[in-house]
């Protein structure tokens, strides 16, 4: 191990790809694959996708066909191109949901764990409930409060993010508000204290860059089930109406019956859209807190190849 | 679709240091405290959904809007009670949920009570049916990637159980129908039963609602052939997301036990590695499974909704996600209010097990 290590080194991709070995190097590096891929599928949608996301055209449940390479569906919009521009509103909803519930998670967990108290006691069963509850179910609830339940592109993606949102920021909570525990009594906290630093001061220079560490984990775990949820109001048709944004979720919805009747390319593209950038995030995010967890990171292991198996590992086989 | 796939591993964290500050006391005391925690639960979950639908506006409007005039509007909403401070109504409402009074619903004026029960029925056997599925998947791979550890059929396994559940539920339905119900044509596309069936359900004297036992209890064979076929699709769909979960939590946590000093111990006395897995490191590690299973609960209930839209499975899911788009907020909140319930005493009855399992959770 070095002893010194350049700001390239510790970024936190970066690190902990040098730090893999074997299945969880394979892992970690088909999540960024998997994560490029569909961060460069929504940045460079409109070049990629031969039509805009609600243009409609007079061939209904086409089959794939050159001019439609993956079929038109039973309203008229080209799978395709619907399923291109599909990962720009999933990362826009993303990026508003996750950063929005960090902002707030963060801000609850620290005053909540430093000041403890009535509020802290309020606010965590406050959030237990919340995070007890099924997600969908009240992600469902708050998009019906919010849009009413007709929405264009950029309200939709909002109502979406912010239904998300409030499911989201019991965990970010729950996690802030524990390390914000574990660091109170910490020396350098203590000593920040004694010379006079005021609270605010406290929580926002000393506690908060240290508890905020595990924040990039969560966030890529979130990221995933962002998706999901937005799918599951999209699919249940509480999401981003289909004349002004391409959502996976309500095409999928229309594809059950397709399906039904034998129909396959109206659901399968938007479907296997979900699974590639959930599966991509997933296994970036999981490999990475393996990673960071000593118990669960893979050894290197000098010499396996040429020596062969170990007396352990001949036992393990057995 | 719900969170808890990764926290477990975050939730003892979260929860130690509270534990620390209390004072030992007992079990009893333990359970006392836990037991009244499940009243804010329920509380806190009610209101909000009050609250929030009633942002909205009132219940008569949103449901009846379009098909009535003003005048008779005003009117229902005078009747009703709904043009009196909200606060009032709120908490009426929950002494009417205290003495059991759910009022019925606005759009298709149905008793609230006997819908969730009709309803709730066919959601638990949808629950059961695939924790079936789940356990009998999850269990055995958990323990075969475990032993197996960094080798090719642990990578396979790890990376199936990341694609379970990064599938979502009206994917892996829609596939299955495509692949088993149309092109094989194995297993009927949607539904809990063929309408034949339906009505000899219902016709039963005292049924239970979970069609499979009534039919067995009727000894109805035909009929109970007809409800398994429509049951395995669902089952599976839903089944295959949890399946994931467990996999990766018994896989975690036998590595956890298979390196622990009495595993070892019995290594080097010549105990087969099998006997190993399955006597030794097999018990132990399925202690936080169960309360993880408490936690997956909520993300069963939330993929019944999408398990039941896709296959048509007339149970809660279906039925919240019917009255939300008719915005009947009354049965609505019946449904929230059940869920609720269910979810409270769930999670109480899980930390009942973990403390008379583990003495350490006990604070």
């Amino acid at each position: 191990m070095e002893t010194k290590k350049s700001l390239f080194a510790r970024l936190p991709i970066i690190s902990q790809l040098k730090k893999s070995v074997g299945l969880q190097r394979g892992m970690l590096i088909a999540g960024i694959v998997l994560t490029a891929v569909f961060l460069l599928t929504a940045a460079l949608a409109p070049l990629i996708s031969p039509y805009g996301p609600t243009q409609r055209f007079n061939e209904t449940q086409a089959p794939p066909s050159s001019a439609h390479i993956w079929g038109t569906t039973a309203g008229g919009y080209d799978v395709f191109s619907r399923t291109i521009w599909g990962s720009q509103t999933a990362f826009l909803v993303i990026v508003v949901a996750v950063a929005l519930s960090i902002f707030i998670g963060v801000i609850l967990g620290l005053l909540s764990g430093y000041i403890g108290g009535w509020l802290d006691r309020i606010l965590v069963v406050v959030a237990d409930a919340i995070y007890a509850f099924p997600t969908l179910l009240l992600a469902m609830v708050m998009s019906i409060a919010i849009s009413q339940g007709r929405s264009n592109m950029w309200s939709g993606i909002f109502s979406a993010a912010i239904s998300i949102t409030v499911v989201f920021i019991p965990q970010y909570f729950r996690v802030i508000r524990a390390e914000t525990i574990r660091l109170k009594a910490e020396p350098f906290v203590e000593s920040a204290i004694v010379v006079g630093a005021s609270s605010v001061r406290i929580m926002a220079r000393h506690i908060y860059k240290n508890a905020t560490r595990t924040l990039p984990l969560i966030f890529t775990l979130n990221a995933s089930e962002a998706i999901l949820t937005l799918a599951g109001l999209g699919f249940l048709g509480f999401g981003i109406e289909p004349s002004s944004a391409a959502e996976w979720g309500y095409d999928l919805n229309h594809a059950q019956t397709d399906a039904a009747s034998g129909i396959w390319w109206t659901g399968v593209f938007p479907g296997a859209a979900i699974v590639i950038t959930v599966l991509g995030l997933t296994l970036l995010g999981e490999s990475m807190n393996d990673l960071n967890d000593p118990r669960l990171r893979g050894r290197k292991r000098a010499g396996r190849k040429k020596n062969g198996p170990t007396k352990t590992e001949e036992l393990m086989d057995a | 679709m719900t969170a808890m796939i990764d926290l477990p591993e975050v939730e003892p964290a979260a929860q130690a240091p509270q534990r620390k500050n209390k004072a030992g006391g007992s079990l009893g005391k333990y359970l006392l405290i836990r037991f009244f925690l499940i009243f804010p639960t329920i509380l806190i979950l009610v209101t909000m959904v009050f609250f929030l639908m009633r942002l909205t506006g009132d219940p008569i409007t949103a449901a009846l809007g379009g098909r009535l005039g003003p005048d008779q509007l005003a009117i229902r909403i005078h009747q009703a009670g709904y043009d009196r401070p909200i606060f009032v109504q709120y908490f009426e409402y929950l002494g009417q949920m205290a003495t059991g009074n759910f009022g019925r619903t606005i759009s298709d004026d149905l008793p609230i009570a006997g819908m969730l029960a009709s309803y709730g029925t066919a959601t638990l056997e949808l629950a059961i049916n695939s924790l079936i599925v789940a356990l009998a998947i999850g269990i055995p791979f958990g323990m075969l990637a475990a032993s197996k550890r960094d080798k090719y059929q642990d990578a396979i396994l790890r990376v199936l159980a990341i694609a379970f559940y990064a599938t979502p539920v009206f994917f892996a339905g829609l596939l299955l129908k495509l692949v088993f119900s149309i092109w094989l044509g194995w297993f009927p596309v949607a539904g809990r039963a063929n309408t034949g069936t339906e009505i000899a359900m219902a016709e039963l004297s005292a049924p239970t609602g979970i069609y499979w036992l009534d039919a067995l209890r009727s000894g109805n064979m035909d009929a109970f052939w007809d409800i398994a076929q429509h049951s395995v699709l669902p089952a599976v769909a839903l089944g295959l997301l949890t399946a994931g979960i467990f996999l990766r939590l018994v896989r975690t946590n036998v590595i956890g036990t298979l390196s622990k000093d009495y595993v070892e111990a019995g290594r080097s006395r010549g105990v087969s590695e099998y006997r190993l897995l399955t006597k030794h490191a097999y018990k132990p590690a399925l202690i936080p499974i169960i309360t993880v299973m408490g936690l997956q609960i909520a993300l069963l209930l939330g993929g019944a909704v999408l398990t039941e839209t896709t296959f048509e499975w007339k149970g809660l899911g279906f039925q919240l996600a019917h009255y939300l788009t008719a915005r009947d907020f009354v049965a609505v909140q019946g449904i929230v209010a059940l869920l609720a319930v269910i979810v409270a005493i769930t999670n109480f009855i899980v930390d009942v097990i973990a403390a008379l399992i583990d003495p350490r959770v006990r604070y």
